[in-house]
């Protein structure tokens, strides 16, 4: 699955840690998601979209 | 970095754990050498004594499993149980067939939760190292 949270991160001027402070998870949860070692949960994306504001269709899409 | 509030419990639990099993192993050993040594069903529950600590070392790190509040740390953690798990079957595998053939000694049972730890903590260096 390919996502675009780096692009969006950065158009926020947001750190991984800024992000994952957001989310509630680990920097190395933020990074794994982004380099596309980890696939988020259904309830993790929906809360990755809700922090960007955006619909999870928007941020990951399929390879 | 500060430590998450899951990974806090842990420690102490493990901490006091380890505590408990070097208390209650040298407290059992000592009574065992003593001329008043218990006999029968108390002496079973003094030999059992150590082992509880263990069993709790063991609890304590599958609830972490259960607490982990972030889902990538609770993938990272199955991963590390199942390496461990598979290279601790293995080896202990290894040392049956090689104890069938009286090239080894035969080691008391327990050996294997031992062994089981140390491949827990070998295991989550690679599967960390590797994330």
């Amino acid at each position: 699955m390919k996502n675009r949270l780096k692009v969006l991160r950065a158009e926020r001027d947001w750190s991984q840690s800024d992000l994952a402070g957001r989310l509630g998870v680990s920097r190395q949860s933020v990074n794994a998601i982004e380099t596309g070692k980890y696939d988020p949960s259904l309830p993790l994306a929906f809360r990755i979209a809700d922090v960007f504001g955006l619909s999870i269709e928007a941020i990951f899409s399929k390879e | 970095m500060a430590m998450s509030a899951y990974m806090r419990r842990y420690t102490i639990r493990m901490l006091a754990f380890g505590a408990a099993y070097a208390v209650t192993l040298v407290g059992a050993i000592m009574i065992m050498k003593q001329p008043w040594a218990p006999t029968g069903v108390p002496l079973y529950l003094l030999a059992v004594l150590p082992a509880l600590p263990v069993i709790g070392m063991i609890w304590t790190i599958m609830r972490l499993a259960v607490e982990t509040e972030d889902e990538y740390q609770r993938h990272l953690f199955g991963r590390q149980v199942l390496v461990a798990t598979g290279l601790t079957l293995s080896l202990a595998t290894i040392w049956g067939f090689l104890e069938d053939s009286d090239l080894v000694a035969v080691l008391p049972s327990y050996h294997v939760t031992v062994v089981w730890l140390a491949m827990f903590g070998i295991a989550g260096c690679f599967v960390r190292w590797r994330a």
